[in-house]
């Protein structure tokens, strides 16, 4: 039977993984679209307006992509983890029917009033359909965070007797402290990708000197956002996060950490390579005291390591565990330093001709793609065995009926179909990025049969 | 309350149906009723601003089926398992379909994305009619509220049952035929020229075969599920569904021919509307039969969750429903009236 959970975990990840490529980008991008849209309006200033048009082209294409790879991950609750469902169904279903309700009908209905609605409908009308969007995209990112949060760490709920986990105070489980921290988190590490996307285009543009007055301003707001994000991601965000981690998920921080023994002054390890047989960290670089600073806010704290805790109750992957904490830790780290220095350069004026620095602004574009995926396995590896913390563990949750045959035939279907996606997305990406953004303009037709039309 | 969750999820269903119902048939018609890139782009500008609220109806129906009756959701996604992915990898192709054609000015690209757009709307309305048929024949449902059926087996609707057989593939071709017509309706509604003019050519004759086959269907449903029929007695909203079946059907037969589209379009979807209500009120308060003993059959009383949370749930569903809605008002009123193929760079 561990085979049958193997295949329906590795599906749920390859498919929530490849998935959330997609809206981590739009939700970064709204943000920004909403800022240029909104100054162009009030401007009037044609430059905003160009940089707006093309980079709600480039949204629509991430956002059909993101449209079409979520809806199997809702679906994925009732055929791949039926019992979950049925035991959670009555809290976890207020969120994902929530995000239904409020999100996905509120974007749906604007998505094509803004991609195609500008000149039909004037620019009230257009700027209207952006903020709809940012709203729509931001608040279905809550929906999904109090969902995830309910799983790292339930609150408002009861035990039912026969198992069932049911829902005890909405409002409880709506602001379960753990989603606060979680959600500004996660969008802020979107408003970095979106940031270092917009960055990397302006960048390419600038060393080819082409559109230089739009390149420039998507550099400029991707640098500037990008830095501030970049430091909220870490502070005060990720340190609420670790705190979080460290009391209500103790287990998962010494698993993170590659942690076996119990001390004060615990060191923070920058890299090394858990050997969970012999139970230590190979070439392990630390830093003594400060993970017990870290965790607890005091450098001579105790931190206790797996072994304090039965094995039972061990992350199941220790080692892609510790990874995926370091490999997001470490590039998030980095992020603020390419940030930091590019807003010293641009508030120099030396970072538009810099062109060593805009090749790596440049390049620099799919490591927050990887920051927030290994976020995400962090979470979600350091969250095993639990599918409900503490309360449902994850080789109960499976639909047990569903047999691997099933679910490898599946999965083979969404790899091949995916790729395909994947190949077909980054084609029409850049196509657009080679248009670049004056052909982003709404031409002014003096065909009266294109007038009126969406 | 359990009463009432059983139709705000029934409502959500025949919502979706009604609604992405047109975007399919305009779908499964479009190679036959525009021939020319700028028609093809005239029944997609038709149905562009819709389709993708439209779409927002399953998933929100559901995610209301998920927070009220999470194990029907449960049994029935997982017991009908390589179904539902087949839906899904369909619904994603027609999305891509007519989100990416736009994209690229080449004869080819346009080509492929219409085969794909043409493919997967023909798919869809056969596999969510097997669905239905499906929910009406029963499934296999065990002591624990669990199943899980092979796409088919020996194509009888009895035990051994497979997702298709000849019961559920009958429903698939319904409801096909029905969308294809309400399709031609909504594009006769929404177009003018020559798509309308196509449009309209053929609608009558779907109609009238669509009408042929829910004969069909509601005799072979008396066969395999004949609870529906002794049902009807004590459902009044089957009764209210019949009449809306009826004057839906009748509406179209009268007002296709004199060329008042709008009130043919409001005559199939009632007609859309009626069928499903009269389901739901004669399977009430069943939602998933068990073929092997009726006691196992999940209920609408027997699969849903506690008091608290169906209350909880009812308070955002009040609120969300009219914003949904409004939305749709919105957006209709803004692309009101009927239109032609939008220039390229501006539309689908």
């Amino acid at each position: 039977m561990t085979d049958a959970l193997f295949w329906h975990r590795l599906q749920f990840g390859f498919t929530a993984a490849f998935h959330y490529i997609f809206p981590q980008l739009t939700m970064g991008l709204a943000l920004l679209i909403v800022i240029w849209k909104t100054l162009a309006v009030r401007r009037n200033d044609e430059v905003l307006m160009r940089v707006a048009r093309f980079w709600i082209r480039i949204f629509g294409v991430t956002f059909a992509v993101g449209v079409v790879t979520g809806i199997p991950m809702e679906f994925q609750f009732g055929t791949n983890w039926a019992r979950f469902s049925e035991q959670t169904g009555e809290v976890i279903g207020q969120t994902l029917g929530m995000e239904g309700m409020f999100a996905f009908f509120l974007e749906s209905s604007f998505l094509s009033i803004l991609l195609w609605g500008e000149k039909r409908f004037g620019q009230k009308v257009h700027l209207a359909a952006a903020w709809a969007l940012f709203v729509g995209s931001w608040a279905s990112g809550y929906f999904i965070i109090v969902t995830n949060a309910f799983m790292q760490h339930p609150v408002g709920h009861q035990v039912g007797p026969n198992g069932q986990i049911q829902l005890q105070s909405l409002v409880e489980y709506l602001l379960n402290p753990w989603a606060l921290v979680e959600y500004a988190h996660n969008m802020l590490g979107a408003v970095v990708t979106g940031s270092f996307v917009v960055t990397s285009v302006g960048a390419y543009y600038l060393l080819r000197g082409q559109f230089v007055a739009e390149a420039r301003l998507f550099v400029k707001t991707g640098v500037i956002v990008g830095l501030l994000a970049s430091l909220g991601v870490a502070f005060p965000t990720g340190d609420l996060q670790g705190k979080l981690v460290a009391h209500h998920q103790p287990v998962s921080l010494a698993a993170m950490e590659g942690r076996w023994h119990s001390g004060t002054y615990a060191e923070l390890n920058f890299i090394g390579q858990p050997d969970v047989q012999n139970q230590k960290l190979d070439n392990a670089l630390r830093a003594p005291a400060l993970l017990s600073f870290i965790a607890n806010g005091s450098f001579s704290s105790n931190v206790r390591g797996l072994n304090e805790y039965p094995s039972d109750q061990w992350p199941t992957s220790i080692e892609l565990l510790f990874y995926s904490f370091h490999i997001m830790v470490g590039l998030g780290t980095i992020f603020i330093g390419i940030m930091a220095l590019a807003a010293l350069s641009l508030y120099k004026k030396r970072l538009f001709e810099w062109r060593a620095y805009l090749w790596l602004l440049m390049l620099a574009f799919p490591f927050p793609f990887i920051a927030n995926t290994a976020g995400w396995m962090t979470a979600e590896l350091g969250r095993q065995p639990w599918l409900v913390y503490g309360l449902s563990r994850t080789n109960q949750g499976y639909s047990h009926l569903v047999h691997p045959g099933q679910t490898v035939f599946t999965l083979l279907g969404f790899a091949g179909l995916y790729l395909v996606l994947g190949l077909l997305y980054v084609f029409l990406v850049l196509r657009e990025v080679e248009h670049g953004p004056a052909a982003a303009q709404a031409e002014v037709s003096p065909n009266p049969l294109a007038m009126g039309n969406p | 309350m359990q009463t009432l969750w059983f139709w705000l999820t029934s409502i959500m269903i025949v919502a979706y149906a009604t609604m992405d119902g047109f975007d399919f048939g305009a779908g499964i018609l479009h190679p036959f009723v525009a021939k020319t890139d700028r028609e093809r782009r005239e029944v997609l500008a038709a149905i562009g601003p819709f389709w993708d609220g439209n779409e927002v109806w399953l998933i929100a129906g559901g995610g209301t089926m998920f927070v009220a009756f999470p194990k029907v959701l449960a049994a029935g996604f997982s017991g009908l398992y390589l179904a539902m992915f087949l839906v899904l990898w369909t619904l994603l192709l027609r999305g891509i379909a007519i989100e990416f054609r736009s994209h690229v000015k080449l004869d080819l690209w346009r080509s492929f994305w219409d085969a794909v757009f043409f493919l997967a709307s023909t798919a869809l309305p056969i596999f969510l009619g097997a669905a239905l048929g499906n929910v009406i024949r029963g499934v296999p449902v065990d002591a624990q509220g669990q199943f899980n059926l092979p796409l088919f087996t020996g194509f009888a609707p009895t035990n051994p049952v497979g997702i298709l057989d000849w019961f559920t593939v009958l429903v698939g071709l319904f409801v096909f035929v029905t969308l294809v017509a309400h399709g031609a309706l909504f594009l006769s509604y929404k177009t003018d020229g020559t798509v309308r003019r196509r449009c309209r050519k053929v609608a009558l004759p779907l109609w009238s075969t669509a009408a042929g086959l829910s004969v069909l269907a509601t005799i072979a449903t008396a066969r395999v599920n004949p609870r529906i029929y002794t049902n009807l007695a004590t459902a009044p909203l089957a009764w209210l569904g019949l009449a809306l079946f009826l004057a839906g059907m009748a509406a179209v037969f009268v007002a296709q021919p004199k060329g008042r589209d709008g009130i043919a379009l409001l005559g199939s979807s009632a007609f859309i509307v009626g069928i499903l209500v009269a389901t739901a009120a004669t399977v009430f308060p069943v939602m998933l039969r068990s073929t092997l003993d009726p006691a196992w059959s999940l209920t609408a009383f027997n699969a849903s969750v506690s008091h608290y949370a169906l209350v909880s749930a009812a308070k955002w569903w009040f609120l969300g429903f009219p914003l949904a809605v409004g939305y749709f008002i919105v957006v209709f009123r803004l692309h009101r009236g009927r239109v032609s193929a939008p220039d390229d760079g501006e539309g689908y």
